[in-house]
Order: structure tokens, then C-alpha cells, then sequence
């Protein structure tokens, strides 16, 4: 079973710029068509399982508008701090 | 030519180059920029001389070259770009040879914005350069204006062999306005008998500003004042509006001056007896014309988007004649018809001050006004 | 550093270097992702209190707003000049200038190059995106030759414009240069590395082993006329090959540092 992790994004910051939902190796982001962000934005989103909490989406956006997290798993897994 | 819809910054730009403008040599900043991006396509396009330098100070420098061989040269900048040019400035005017200079002016002083203002009048006007020299300086309140006064500068630059400034600001260089450009002129590559351009089959020139005896220098520094003489006696030039039977007037210059007309305008539909006084040429002063009506009128109304730089010279030629009243808005804003008709009917109908500084006395009435 | 428990699920955050604040910057610009690699890079090691930033003019002309630190504003390419004036006055304090093309490599060339040669332990994030941004699209010494910018409508024209700056290489010839490299930002591996070597530059300063500089190559997606996932393929398409990766100088003292 791979790892689960989510993601949250930040609509303060996030621009809908898409670089996080191409370099997404799961591709379970898109932008949210429904909502917009105070500034006008689709902010980008979660639509789908498959998450691992890789932070490569956090690694690539240009606004630090995205948290990560990964489950942790019984053995020690790597502690919490930046990527 | 028709009359056509044009930018301020791209108007002054095709003026120059219908007149022959050999070479630009400038540097990208807001809010002038378009006339370097207009001239990037049709300098190339014409077979002129188009270069982006790489910083103002550079450009000046390249601009002091070109016009050392006598061709049509020009620069533009804003505000913090043309204190870089300073020392270029004042090498051009210390050879003296003939350059046409821009200064869409900003909101300052330091990094500023990138509002307009009037905030460079002293830098201009007053030498913001070293030592004693003096700039043609010319004061546009339209975008027809930018374009006649553009033509004007490369004659009276190559006539007084000298720099001529255009000193404008960002709303003008940015608003569109029906204008007409004149018609397409061919390039004349002058032999001026000063221009460093290869000795052939004459004697060598030199062209420099480096005068290491003092004699000499003083004798070049009395000869710049001849000139600068003659450029007073004929190049002053300015506008009046509703002089004739006016009370009080109001001066102004470039936007400012078109602001102030339109709540002169508005002041006469009231019936106030107000006048405009627009000065065109703010070097050389139209001193003689401001001391003929500081004789006449019951007060001035100078308004400014400075703290009140032409001021200083309107009350040194009224001299305590009559009561100067004085209103500005700095920083890049632009005041409203309403702000200056406001100041006109106060100047109409209440005592002025004759005691304080009328810089004092504006800015004591605006703090106030702001607090409320 | 917050005194909170971090959860022990939490891989990533926004770094505590960076003010809560939505930046300008247009939608996928690269300015972003180096503030924050320079942010994180600064929280690691610690050094938020002891920094002290100088803005530039260029698009990042408001950097002060997105770093939570000290800041300073210089005039159009003097940034050097103003670090120096500030780390010889301070010298315990972390002093860097983030600069773009037109502030470094145009009218602050004297300004990088003394710095440089001085050896002035100061770090330099250089964002190389091959055009002028902030003013809207101008060519930049930078710029690529036949790439069509506001000022070069029809393309750079080598023959009246001249070559493309290549600065990492230039400064590398520098003594008094400790740590210049070359990295760029346009996909997860070369950001990583990039922040390595943000990491290193500041490192070289900490140990007082010269200048330091990291020239980022980076997208615009406006001025290029391209979206921003776009803008990345076209920077590593056309970018890398012309300002090739990598390390032109890491002095043997910044070599021996432990990270």
C-alpha cells in the first residue's frame, strides 16, 4: 500500500497557476472550477485519492500555498520539517 | 498630416523622427518607456540609430558622443533615470553642443512612484548638474504640445548649440489625444563646422569640457552667459488665457496649467474675473511678463505638483508686489479642476495672507483640510 | 522558529521567513518559488533575526513585503553597493541582494563586478529570465539572441545588440568570488539542487569565504508571452543550453564545508 498523504492549499495565496498539477507525479490535482479565490483565482485542489504526501507540488509552487502531510506509518518514518 | 490618436510618450517619439532624429540611445522606465519601445521599431526600420544602453549614465555618455559629431541625437528618462544623466548633462553643456533631452517626470524624490508630478522643475531649471550652465527647457500641457515643442527643441538645441529639455510627466506622456505629427522630413546630416566627425581634408577638432586654466574656463563660463542671453532675449514662450480684464491669475505649467484652465474656465461661468498665466519656456522664464502682471493683478495663484519649485521664482520677480497664494499636490497625484477652482474662489473672496510663506500657508490649510 | 509542536504528519509548510502575504507576482513566476527556497534555506539555518535583505528594482522591487526580516530598498543596480555598505558596518549579519537582469547584469555591472572582486561576503540571488519584467518586456543582457522582447520587436539582433551576458561565468574569474553557480528553477530536481546551493552561497558567507552568488534561471511567463507550465518547457528548451548549469567557482574552503 503506498503512503497517504493530503494536501491543503491556501486561497490566500494560491494563483491557479497549475505548475503543482503538472508536476503532481499521481496527478490527482486540478483547479477548482467551482470556487474562486479572494483574489479571483481556481485555486489548485485535491479531486482524487492517491495522495503520498511527496511535496514535490510544494517543492514546485511559486506561493508556499500548499501544506502537505503524509500519514504516519508504523516504522520510523522521516520527521516533520521541510522538504 | 492628420489628426490622429496618440500616445504621449509615442507622439514625442514619431515628432523626432519626422524631424530627422539620428540617433536615440535609451534605457526602459516607467512612465517613459514607449517612446524607447517606438523607437526600437522604427530607428532599425529607417536605417537609424537605435541603441537600449545599459543604464542612463550610459546613455547620456552616448548621447554626448553622437552629438560631438553633429547629428540629431535624443534621450529620454524619468525622474531617477535623469539624475543619472546629470553628469552627462553637464559635460554636453560644458562643450556645448546641440542634444534633445526628455524627462517624463514622476513622483519622487528617491524611488518614488510611478505617478506623474512636476517634481523636477529645480533639477531642470536650476542646474541639477554641476556648475554653471543652463538647459533650454520646455513645458508641454498636451500631447500636440509634446509634438510641436519636440520639433522646436532640435532647432533651438542646434541653434544655441546647446541641450534642449522637454520636462513633462507621466499623464501626458500616457494619455491619448487627437494630434498631428508633422510630415516626414529626410535626414540633413550637417557639416557644423564644430562637429568632431573626421579631420578630412581640414583642420583637427576638439570637443571637450576640460578647461585646466582657469582663464579659460572662466573665459568658456562667460560665453555660455552670451548665449544664454540670447536665448532669453528670444526663446521665451508661453500661453494666457482670459489676461485681458483678470482680476487675479492663476500660474501654471504643463498639467498643472491644464488643470488650473479648466477651473479658470469654470470660474469665469461663475462670473470670477480669474486669468491663466501658462508659462511654455521654464527656461528661460518669462520673467519679463510675470513682473508686467505682478504689477497689474491683485494676487497669484501659483499651483504646482511640487512643493513649490516655480514658486520660488514667481516671488522672486513679483517681489512682494501683491500676495502669492500658492496650492500643490506631490507624490504623483494629480489635482482636480474642482481642488483649483475651489482654491480660485477662496483667493476671490476671502483676505490673503500677505505674512506667511504662501508654502507655509497652503500647507497649513491642507494638513487641516486632510484632518477633517 | 515556532514553539508549536509540529504534528508529526506534517511533511511541508510555508516557511516562517516569508510574511503572510498574497506577493504580486504574476500567476506561475518563478520569483516565488526562489523567495521561498531562500526563505526555507534561511529558516534552516536558523539566520531570520540576522538578515538583512537588499530589493532591488525589477519585478522584485517589493521583495521587502514577502520576507519576514530586515529589508532595504536600493536604487536600480546598486544593490551590491548598499549590501557592502551594510555587512562592513555589520559583519555578524546575513546580507544578501536578490537581483534580476536588468538591476545585475545592465546598470549594476560595475556594481556586481567590484563587489565580487572586493570579495565582499555578501550572497547575490541573481534571477536570470532573459527580460526586463517589471517594465514590461523589455530586452535584457540576458536576453537570447532572435527572442522578441518590446525592444527587440523584430528579435535580438546580434549584429547591433551584441551576445547574451553570461555572468556566472564572468564572475567566476573573480578572487575574491568564494561560491558562484549556476542553477535553475523549472522542475522539482533543479529546484532541489537549487536550494542546495542557496544553502551553500549562504554557508560561504557564514564562514566568511567571499562572495557568493547564485544566478537562477527563471521563467516570466507574461512577458514571454507563454502560461506558466509553458513558461518551463521553454526555459529548459531554450535557457539551459544557452547559460549551461552548473558550478564555475566553489573556492576548496567552501568545498570543505559540512552541511
Amino acid at each position: 500500500m503506498p503512503v497517504r498523504g493530503w494536501i491543503e492549499v491556501n486561497d490566500m495565496y494560491c494563483k491557479g497557476c497549475e505548475l503543482c498539477i503538472s508536476a503532481c507525479p499521481q496527478d490527482v490535482l486540478q483547479l477548482d472550477m467551482e470556487h474562486l479565490t479572494p483574489k479571483g483565482f481556481h485555486p489548485a485542489q485535491l479531486y482524487k485519492d492517491g495522495c503520498t504526501g511527496c511535496a514535490i507540488c510544494s517543492i514546485v509552487c511559486p506561493d508556499a500555498a500548499i501544506t502537505v502531510y503524509r500519514e504516519v506509518t508504523k516504522k520510523p518514518a522521516t520527521a516533520a520539517g521541510g522538504a | 498630416m492628420a489628426r490622429e490618436m496618440l500616445k504621449g510618450n509615442v507622439a514625442m517619439a514619431e515628432a523626432a523622427v519626422r524631424v530627422g532624429l539620428e540617433a536615440y540611445f535609451g534605457y526602459p522606465i516607467t512612465p517613459q518607456t514607449e517612446v524607447l519601445e517606438h523607437l526600437s521599431a522604427r530607428m532599425p526600420e529607417l536605417g537609424r540609430v537605435f541603441v537600449q544602453a545599459e543604464s542612463e549614465l550610459a546613455a547620456i555618455n552616448m548621447v554626448y558622443g553622437a552629438a560631438c559629431t553633429g547629428t540629431r541625437v535624443m534621450s529620454s528618462s524619468s525622474s531617477p533615470g535623469v539624475s543619472l544623466m546629470m553628469e552627462g548633462i553637464s559635460y554636453i553643456a560644458g562643450t556645448e553642443i546641440p542634444a534633445v533631452l526628455a524627462n517624463v517626470m514622476r513622483g519622487g524624490p528617491g524611488l518614488g512612484n510611478i505617478a506623474p508630478s512636476q517634481a523636477d522643475y529645480n533639477q531642470a531649471v536650476h542646474g541639477g548638474g554641476h556648475g554653471d550652465y543652463n538647459l533650454i527647457v520646455l513645458a508641454p500641457s498636451t500631447v500636440q504640445e509634446t509634438i510641436d515643442l519636440t520639433v522646436l527643441a532640435f532647432d533651438l538645441a542646434e541653434k544655441y548649440r546647446m541641450i534642449a529639455m522637454i520636462l513633462t510627466d507621466g499623464s501626458i506622456g500616457q494619455m491619448m489625444e487627437p494630434a498631428e505629427l508633422p510630415e516626414m522630413r529626410p535626414v540633413v546630416r550637417k557639416n557644423w563646422d564644430w562637429a568632431t566627425n573626421g579631420a578630412i581634408g581640414r583642420e583637427r577638432r576638439v570637443l571637450s569640457s576640460i578647461y585646466i586654466n582657469p582663464p579659460l574656463e572662466e573665459e568658456t563660463n562667460l560665453r555660455l552667459m552670451k548665449t544664454w542671453q540670447k536665448v532669453q532675449a528670444n526663446e521665451v514662450r508661453y500661453k494666457e488665457y482670459y489676461l485681458d480684464d483678470a482680476e487675479f491669475v492663476v500660474i501654471g505649467f504643463g498639467t498643472a496649467g491644464r488643470v488650473a484652465l479648466s477651473a479658470v474656465r469654470a470660474a469665469r461661468a461663475q462670473g470670477i474675473k480669474v486669468g491663466l498665466f501658462r508659462p511654455i519656456s521654464l527656461n528661460p522664464f518669462p520673467h519679463a511678463m510675470i513682473d508686467e502682471l505682478a504689477g497689474k493683478a491683485s494676487a497669484f495663484l501659483v499651483v504646482e505638483m511640487n512643493s513649490g519649485q516655480m514658486l520660488e521664482d514667481i516671488r522672486l520677480t513679483a517681489r512682494g508686489r501683491l500676495p502669492i497664494e500658492f496650492y500643490a499636490r506631490m507624490g504623483g497625484i494629480v489635482p482636480f479642476p474642482d481642488e483649483v477652482l475651489s482654491e480660485i474662489k477662496r483667493v476671490a473672496t476671502t483676505k490673503l495672507n500677505t505674512t506667511l510663506h504662501p508654502r507655509d500657508a497652503w500647507l497649513e490649510r491642507f494638513l487641516a483640510q486632510s484632518e477633517r | 522558529m515556532t514553539t508549536l509542536a509540529i504534528p508529526e504528519n506534517l511533511v511541508y509548510t510555508r516557511p516562517e521567513s516569508l510574511t503572510p502575504v498574497h506577493n504580486h507576482y504574476c500567476p506561475g513566476c518563478t520569483h516565488g518559488v526562489a523567495h521561498r527556497l531562500i526563505a526555507e534555506v534561511l529558516d534552516e539555518m536558523n539566520l531570520r533575526e540576522h538578515t538583512i535583505g537588499v530589493a532591488p528594482v525589477g519585478c522584485s522591487v517589493f521583495a521587502y513585503n514577502y520576507f519576514n526580516f530586515d529589508f532595504v530598498e536600493a536604487a536600480h543596480g546598486r544593490a551590491p553597493a548598499m549590501a557592502t555598505g551594510i555587512k562592513r558596518v555589520l559583519p555578524d549579519r546575513t546580507v544578501f541582494t536578490y537581483q534580476g537582469d536588468g538591476d545585475l547584469a545592465s546598470i549594476g555591472m560595475a556594481e556586481i563586478m567590484h563587489a565580487a572582486a572586493r570579495g565582499e561576503n555578501i550572497t547575490v540571488i541573481f534571477i536570470n529570465n532573459a527580460i526586463y519584467g517589471m517594465t514590461g518586456g523589455q530586452m535584457a543582457p540576458t536576453t537570447l539572441p532572435g527572442q522578441k522582447t518590446t525592444s527587440s520587436p523584430n528579435g535580438r539582433d546580434v549584429e547591433t545588440t551584441g551576445y547574451p551576458i553570461r555572468m556566472a561565468e564572468i564572475l567566476s574569474n573573480m578572487d575574491g568570488a568564494g561560491y558562484i553557480v549556476r542553477r535553475s528553477l523549472h522542475d522539482p530536481k533543479n529546484i532541489r539542487l537549487a536550494k542546495k546551493a542557496i544553502r551553500t552561497a549562504f554557508e560561504t558567507q557564514q564562514h566568511g569565504l567571499g562572495f557568493s552568488m547564485v544566478e537562477l534561471l527563471s521563467t516570466c511567463p507574461t512577458n514571454w508571452g507563454v502560461t506558466p507550465v509553458e513558461a518551463l518547457t521553454w526555459l529548459e528548451d531554450h535557457m539551459v543550453p544557452a547559460y549551461p548549469l552548473g558550478d564555475y567557482k566553489i573556492s576548496e574552503h567552501v568545498a570543505a564545508i559540512k552541511l
